[in-house]
């Protein structure tokens, strides 16, 4: 898989013979290899064959997962640029875009969990800039191994790190994000990293190349012999010794993409720029490959040209290195000195490296030879498309709330939850992320959904990221539903209206028809959910071969969401504000506990057919209840909103609580007005986690206008409880089946992961 | 008034800081890049926070050796304010202009949250608009924030009343749970003898207003404003 | 010639990442571990083939830059290049 003999390769390498051996290095099949061949009429080098393997990689190419996700919903009237671009671009009125995507970084940070989500985050970064935007917003999802496999704290300790150490220094605020433990990333981490960016509408750069004879020009860092073949071994299943292959790994540099930052959206004012790319994955290849299709032309670059950090790099390493804070440029003619002289400013590499011409071929030299000399249009529209066997996942049975054991004790289990892996607070993580740098972050992590002030308006940004990988592994269709509505049901909590989504499919070996499945059905699902929302998918990305000796990880559609809200001065959080607030639940409580946090849990429950089917998601319903509740918060009328998810009912009602300033406020409900006639069990009620529900507190006169409007609007709205007292009291029945001091909640709910890292 | 921001490169809270001058004395500072020399007449200089040069070396080493600094370092002998926010206040440490230094956190970590401070010197110029012991809030976002001195300077500092801000706990008491970082006498920001450079970790142009999450920095900013019109 | 600087921290300045390092290292299984101090070592090339001039030169480049003298301490060692 990867190249390790590759810097021995002489300096002819355009004579090397290509074994098959050489050919499976790469990751290429001999059908796709015949392909090669037929493209170019004869047989590639070893450079050719390089470019090849990369473009054609999974991760490149998307081959596996193509045919799946153009299924997906990518256009609204608000919509500017959807995927296919570095990054999803929609429009939010004054002239303004938002521009954002996810991307994973998940084997590199396994192997080397610091640079490989400090470069994550770099990657990220670059392809919101790229567009014209300042970034303004990171957030990250994260997925480990369980708590007591022996890596999993030093890959917490170290991505969390890199993260926050490439984030905080290019003062981008990280505002929010998930990070959570199943056993099933033990040997493969999932690090998906989200960056948001304002443009002006009428200043977005794209990457299609033009002009012929126009000159291409190279900025940012020296290349090097960094993470050579990254895109391939995205591209491959992990095995004991892909461990041993440290050198692939990139090493980040925040100080030189803050520099191409500044330097990049200074050069941007001017009108000198016709196309731009960042160097992702694949590096000069990719870029320069992706920037010639775009614009049906073709590139001659001299390696000769380009700037080099280290001495004696064949053709080969300069076309596939990773190195990291590089861009590509192409430029109006005769203004590259004035480009120059801004680059220089910031101390950065400027140089051209080539042109544009009309021979649609990518043609390569070095030392006055051609060391390669390729159709574009092979290396991209050539690429393999497989429509891969894939066989439906099997549903497991649906699970009634009668048939689960109650609890021992309704507040054990509830403190066991909220001081456990999955749910306690992430505040070590959020602390080492500067969440407040630019000064317009309105709504801290910790919450619902983030939102960030759009700089010098009252607007605000709000953004969510979810997915429930365990519904996803007990039916990828409901999975990928929920993943695309939890954001959706996050945002319209904080009172924004959401827009768009990115995506971040990471999955496992897609040559296996169930991991295909499981795409297949995630994809479908999401579709729908975006359909049913109004919410399109305008970027993303496909992380495939997630499986270490062949064990795959929980099916994880990771969704970002982005909404907006006109002011941030109406905007709903998640702490109780007043003591004697009436508590209202908006939406239908079934008690549905299949699949629950409490299942794994509380019961221990750890099989899919133990664990039963996720809770259905009824689109319509999701729909009708978020359009009722956002307009209660962009009216003024709630400041105080959480949606339900993990862990349901209680488990939103003790955040609430803990939220609260001062000491904490409490609250005191009555499970007997949820679900007065269905008879659902109380460990139903307050465990069930029923989609498309939603807790408001409010003070009493609002609340009997807003029961009134559910009532008239057919939204299920009840009251079932008030806030007051420093306790979580819930009655059932006459009796107190629940009270937790709210100080005894937050020092369990605070101290599991500080314990946890520190042990 | 009429005030300066220095941007080294890699400062990444130039901006916040513009923004909170503007917003609270009416006037746009004027944005300096380090490479210059020349820095316009102006009665208030503010070192950003931020990662300039990446924090290599050691936080603001190489910022403090930038030909704008030995400006600053001319302007504060004659008097004018300087103000230096977390690397801000790196930097002032590295070119001397404040005593002391700023080593990595006791706990190793980077740390973004609020902090509580207390105001133990209202009297500079830069304090006024607050009250003696005041407890405030102000977030503090660094890696590099753990104040060290020797004994000797550390005792002429809080005999000279230049300890200006001290990390507090929820009890107003300069205990180790106040402490973040691990920093000396829980210090969190210092003058200088004449009483005219400032150096601070905390962040005030953070919180000037309530949709941030409070304005607690706010009166520091008019305190410069107050000590300019008596002046 | 080839200059190369060890930068240390004082002795009786409190190195947390020391520290930290020894702890790490004990938990690992070294026994009869104690005094852990890390620091930063930087090598550069020089032009200036005379070594007086050279010591002089990276003494002032730890006193303007390598080094903090309020908290740092720094050592300096010396080596010809082959071809210079």
């Amino acid at each position: 898989m990867i190249m390790d003999g590759v810097t021995q390769i002489p300096d002819k390498t355009a004579k090397n013979e290509i074994t098959p051996e050489m050919v499976a290095e790469h990751g290429l099949t001999t059908e796709e290899y015949e392909r090669i061949v037929a493209a170019l009429g004869r047989a590639p080098n070893i450079t050719e064959l390089g470019i090849y393997s990369v473009m054609w990689s999974e991760h490149c190419s998307y081959k596996s997962s193509k045919v799946h996700l153009k299924t997906l919903p990518t256009e609204a009237p608000w919509v500017i640029c959807g995927p296919g671009e570095n990054a999803g671009i929609i429009d939010i009125g004054d002239n303004q875009a938002i521009i954002f995507k996810m991307e994973s970084h998940n084997h590199p940070s396994y192997i080397e969990p610091y640079q490989g989500a400090a470069t994550g985050v770099g990657g990220i970064l670059r392809d919101v800039f790229t567009m014209g935007a300042r970034p303004i917003a990171n957030m990250n999802a994260l997925r480990f191994g369980a708590p007591d496999h022996p890596k999993t704290k030093h890959l917490v300790s170290g991505v969390v790190a890199g993260i926050g150490g490439y984030g905080n220094c290019v003062g981008v605020p990280t505002v929010g994000g998930e990070t959570s433990f199943d056993a099933s990333y033990n040997g493969n981490i999932l690090v998906n990293a989200m960056t948001v960016g304002l443009a002006d509408k009428d200043n977005i750069f794209y990457s299609a190349a033009a002009g012929i004879g126009n000159p291409v020009i190279y900025v940012g860092s020296k290349t090097g012999r960094d993470g050579i073949h990254g895109a391939t071994m995205a591209s491959a299943e992990f095995t004991e010794d892909s461990e041993a292959k440290r050198p692939t790994v990139q090493v980040g540099d925040p100080f030189t993409e803050k520099l191409l930052i500044e330097a990049c959206l200074e050069l941007m004012a001017s009108d000198a720029i016709i196309a731009i790319q960042d160097m992702g994955a694949a590096g000069l290849t990719s870029s320069s490959v992706e920037m010639a299709s775009k614009g049906g032309v073709g590139f001659d670059l001299d390696l000769d040209k380009v700037p080099q950090r280290e001495e004696g790099m064949t053709p080969y390493e300069m076309c596939l290195s990773e190195s990291q804070e590089r861009m590509l440029m192409v430029l109006k003619p005769g203004r590259e000195d004035f480009a120059k002289g801004i680059f220089e400013k910031w101390g950065l590499d400027f140089a051209i490296i080539g042109k544009i011409t009309d021979t649609g071929r990518l043609t390569i030299t070095w030392r006055g030879e051609i060391a390669g000399d390729m159709p574009i249009a092979s290396l991209v529209d050539d690429a393999p498309v497989y429509e891969r066997p894939f066989v439906a996942g099997v549903k497991q049975a649906l699970l009634k709330a009668g048939d689960i054991p109650a609890p021992d004790d309704y507040g054990d289990a509830l403190m066991k939850l909220i001081g456990g892996a999955n749910l306690s607070s992430r505040r070590w993580v959020w602390e080492q992320y500067d969440h407040m740098v630019m000064a317009d972050t309105v709504a801290r992590p910790g919450g619902d959904a983030a939102v960030v002030r759009i700089h010098g308006s009252e607007k605000g940004l709000a953004m969510s990221t979810d997915c429930t990988p365990r519904y996803c592994l007990a039916d990828a269709h409901e999975g990928g539903k929920q993943a695309v509505a939890e954001t959706w049901r996050n945002i319209t909590a904080v009172g924004a209206k959401p827009l768009a989504i990115t995506d971040c499919l990471n999955f496992g070996n897609p040559e296996k028809p169930e991991i295909m499945g499981q795409f297949a059905e995630a994809v479908a699902g999401m579709g729908e959910a975006c359909r049913a929302l109004d919410y399109p998918v305008v970027s993303g990305n496909v992380s495939l071969y997630n499986e270490t000796n062949g064990t795959a990880i929980l099916p994880t559609p990771a969704i970002g969401g982005v909404g907006v809200m006109a002011s941030i001065r109406r905007m709903a959080t998640v702490p109780f504000k007043r003591y004697g607030d009436v508590i209202i639940l908006i939406g239908e409580s079934k008690g549905h506990l299949g699949a629950s946090i409490y299942l794994q849990e509380v019961l221990g429950r750890k099989t899919p057919e133990e664990l039963g089917a996720p809770p259905p998601v009824d689109l319509a319903a999701e729909r009708r209840n978020g359009d009722f509740v956002r307009p209660l918060i962009e009216e003024g009328l709630v400041d105080t909103c959480h949606d339900l998810s993990d862990g349901g009912l209680i488990v939103a009602l003790a955040e609430m609580a803990m939220a609260s300033k001062a000491g904490g406020i409490g609250a005191e409900i009555d499970a007997g007005f949820i679900s007065p006639s269905l008879a659902v069990p109380l460990h139903g009620i307050l465990f069930g986690e029923d989609q498309g529900r939603y807790l408001i507190a409010v003070t009493e006169e609002i609340a009997a206008d807003i029961l009134r409007r559910a009532e008239a609007e057919n939204v299920p709205a009840v009251q079932i409880g008030a806030t007051g007292g420093d306790a979580l009291v819930i009655r059932h029945e006459g009796t107190e089946a629940v009270k937790l001091s709210v100080s005894d909640m937050t020092s369990a709910h605070e101290s599991w992961l500080p314990t946890y890292m520190s042990g | 008034m009429k005030s300066a921001v220095i941007v080294f490169p890699a400062s990444n809270c130039d901006r916040d800081i513009a923004v909170a001058l503007e917003k609270i004395t009416g006037t746009k500072p004027h944005m300096v890049w380090h490479g210059d020399s020349d820095l316009p007449q102006v009665d208030f200089i503010a070192l950003p926070g931020g990662f300039s040069y990446g924090d290599y070396l050691r936080s603001g080493a190489m910022a403090a050796r930038s030909p704008i600094v030995a400006e600053v370092m001319r302007r504060a002998s004659a008097g004018v304010s300087v103000f230096g926010i977390c690397n801000g206040f790196q930097v002032l440490t590295e070119a001397g202009l404040l005593p002391g230094a700023l080593m990595r956190n006791a706990g190793l970590k980077f740390i973004c949250r609020d902090v509580k401070l207390r105001v133990e010197n209202a009297g500079t110029r830069f304090t006024n608009a607050y009250a003696q012991d005041q407890i405030i809030t102000l977030p503090v976002a660094h890696h590099d924030g753990n104040y060290f001195a020797d004994e000797g300077t550390l005792k002429a500092l809080e005999d000279n009343g230049q300890v200006v801000f001290r990390y507090v706990d929820e009890n107003g008491e300069a205990s180790e749970t106040g402490n973040p970082n691990g920093s000396q006498h829980n210090i969190a920001g210092i003058i200088n003898a004449n009483g005219n450079v400032l150096g601070m970790m905390p962040h005030p142009e953070r919180l000037i207003e309530a949709e941030l999450g409070g304005s607690d920095g706010r009166a520091l900013f008019d305190s410069v404003l107050n000590a300019l019109e008596s002046a | 010639m080839k200059a190369r600087v060890h930068v240390t921290l004082k002795p009786g300045v409190l190195d947390p990442q020391g520290k930290a390092i020894e702890h790490s290292l004990s938990d690992l299984g070294f026994e009869g571990i104690g005094g852990v101090r890390q620091g930063k070592f930087i090598e550069i090339e020089l032009a200036e083939t005379d070594a007086a001039k050279a010591e002089a030169m990276v003494e002032e480049m730890c006193k303007k830059l390598l080094s903090n003298v309020v908290i740092e301490n720094y050592s300096i060692e010396l080596e010809w290049l082959k071809g210079v």
